[in-house]
């Protein structure tokens, strides 16, 4: 059996009446580009809030490399090497690319006040250390050229690219990213599927959220589909594409 | 002698006090959105502790600059110490309270510690002794102190190495990551509880020294020299930009020179006596005979000044000089 990284038993979440996410499970298995798709308020984001910290859940348990993970604090879920985008993005916008960049390596360092003022050697290098990892994730997801430019004057898409090096800078072992290519032209979504596809190649498991079907069937391993806060498939691309009630979820409410 | 050079040499010496104790408010309101009035108070320890060792060592056979450091070096950790008991009693349990809440603590905790120095150094002011010799050299017509070249470079050197260490460091770089976004900050790995006491404790030490400067330059210390000057570095912050670190270096030294300037001639512009056609006859001609003056607002309206600049500035540019991003928040 595939090693798996993540896995999410019968999670559900509520907000007031509203019933954001009934009994979802559904395993992730390293490596692998896991999508998860659903049409508009099917509880996608909100999953992703769950696994990342953002929302408290209100039933059921997240496993994470084995360990229940735990999900008090946004910080926690950094540490333990899960790292995401968002939908809407999220930078600092006052901060250069890189500064955002080395934000990222706080999960993976310790900065005191202390260490900044006395300046040891030891601090030091490991300040040039962060400084050098920096650029090179910004080589990585090819914004190296933007390097000192604050993050708000960067161009949408380079605005994506550098919340996903901001998010590899802390060294994840899964990168969730929500709505990449939300607001891409064609271009840049083509750009972002290469890099998407490169970061499988190296050895980094993807959730991806996604409103461009086609891009998740391209691009992921393996697919689920969240309907009013339920699973209602999991599977291959293929399988999933001519799953009877992913049709009718997508077809049956909407002409898309 | 040349009053405008005087006043502006004035002002700049008071304008850089202002300005460091003004990046104490305006650091701590840019990670928590809190005004931290008890801050002038923290001030005013910070002046009160020194002066008490250099006090109480002003007899000893210690050469002069000894004992002046040995003041500076109580008065440091000791208000450090001080922000940070400050953040971690009263503000911290608070951090997710109504905004007034934290507020009204602020001001209590003002009053808390203006009369906790009022019990341990009582109601009279502590002189600062003659333990060295205060030069004065003239330039272009007015003079200039070794105190104040002191203060001026001192602070400086202060706001160039805080402005280093904001922008500088990688601690400076989570500090700003927290004031734009605390709960983003933290999905990152920065420890925001740290950073949040890391800037009380930054301000403090600033404010420590700030103190010393301006006892040393008014000559004494005491219990309630923190309320207005204080009061001032915060108009100072809000002239800058609250949250914005060099708008509170600009607004503080804009402030002193407006005020220093304000003073030196608001009384030679209100003499009724030098107005025209004023002294030409009847009871005001009696009233401003031999070159008599009848002035309306003299230099004692000093304070008037900030707290005008202050009105203005909350009127025509809420969000002050460079203050950008708070306006961009909302």
């Amino acid at each position: 059996m595939t090693d798996v990284l993540l896995e999410a038993r019968n999670i559900g979440k509520k907000f007031g009446g509203v019933q954001a996410l009934k009994d979802v499970s559904l395993t992730i298995r390293r490596g692998e580009i896991y999508g998860l798709i659903g049409p508009n308020g099917a509880g996608k984001t909100t999953l992703f809030n769950v696994f990342t910290g953002l929302y408290p859940r209100d039933g059921g348990e997240v496993l994470f490399t084995g360990q229940p993970l735990a999900l008090e604090s946004p910080h926690t879920v950094a540490a333990a090497g899960i790292a995401r985008t968002f939908q809407n993005i999220r930078l600092f916008g006052n901060m250069t690319a890189r500064e955002n960049v080395m934000v990222g390596r706080h999960v993976r360092t310790k900065a005191g006040v202390f260490g900044a003022i006395l300046r040891s050697p030891a601090e030091r290098a490991e300040e040039a250390a962060i400084r050098r990892r920096a650029d090179e994730l910004l080589h990585y997801v090819g914004i190296a050229d933007r390097a000192d430019n604050l993050a708000r004057n960067l161009s949408y898409g380079d605005q994506r690219r550098l919340e996903i090096a901001r998010a590899l800078a802390t060294e994840p072992q899964l990168l969730a990213l929500d709505e990449p290519a939300a607001g891409m032209n064609a271009t840049e979504t083509v750009g972002l599927r290469q890099l998407i596809d490169g970061l499988r190649k190296d050895g980094l498991t993807v959730l991806l959220i996604e409103h461009d079907v086609k891009l998740v069937m391209g691009l992921c391993d393996r697919v689920a589909v969240l309907e009013y806060g339920e699973k209602i498939a999991e599977d291959v691309p293929e399988a999933v594409k001519n799953n009877p009630k992913v049709i009718e979820a997508y077809l049956g409410t909407s002409a898309h | 002698m040349d009053i405008l050079l005087q006043q502006i040499i004035n002002g700049l010496t008071t304008g850089s006090v202002y300005a460091v104790v003004a990046l104490g408010y305006t650091m701590v309101y840019g990670v928590i959105q809190l005004i931290n009035f008890a801050h002038g108070e923290v001030v005013m320890i910070g002046a009160m502790v020194a002066f008490a060792v250099i006090a109480a060592l002003a007899g000893s056979a210690l050469p002069p600059a000894v004992i002046l450091l040995a003041g500076v070096l109580a008065a440091v950790p000791a208000c450090m110490l001080l922000g940070y008991g400050l953040e971690r009693i009263a503000y911290r349990p608070l951090r997710h309270a109504p905004r007034l809440a934290p507020l009204i603590t602020a001001i209590g905790m003002s009053i808390i510690l203006q009369h906790l120095a009022l019990l341990i150094w009582g109601r009279n002011p502590i002189a600062f002794p003659q333990l060295i010799d205060n030069p004065s050299f003239a330039i272009g017509g007015a003079a200039i102190s070794g105190v104040q070249i002191t203060i001026i470079l001192l602070s400086m050197v202060m706001m160039a190495g805080l402005s280093w260490f904001v922008y500088r460091t990688r601690f400076g770089i989570a500090i700003r990551a927290t004031a734009e976004n605390v709960h983003i900050a933290g999905l990152m790995g920065v420890n925001a509880d740290r950073v949040i006491a890391a800037t009380f404790v930054i301000g403090a030490a600033l404010g420590a020294m700030a103190g010393v400067m301006v006892g040393t330059y008014y000559g004494i210390a005491h219990y309630t020299m923190g309320f207005i000057l204080g009061l001032k570095a915060f108009s100072a912050a809000v002239l800058g930009g609250i949250g914005n670190i060099p708008g509170a270096m600009v607004g503080g030294l804009l402030l002193g020179l407006v005020e220093a300037l304000g003073t030196g001639y608001i009384g030679e512009y209100t003499d009724l006596c030098r107005w025209p056609g004023a002294a030409d006859g009847g009871w005001m001609g009696e009233r401003c005979a031999d070159g008599a003056h009848f002035v309306l607002f003299g230099s004692n309206y000093q304070d008037v000044f900030a707290f005008l600049m202050l009105i203005l500035v909350l009127v025509l540019r809420p969000s002050g000089l460079l203050g950008e991003r708070v306006s961009e928040r909302a």
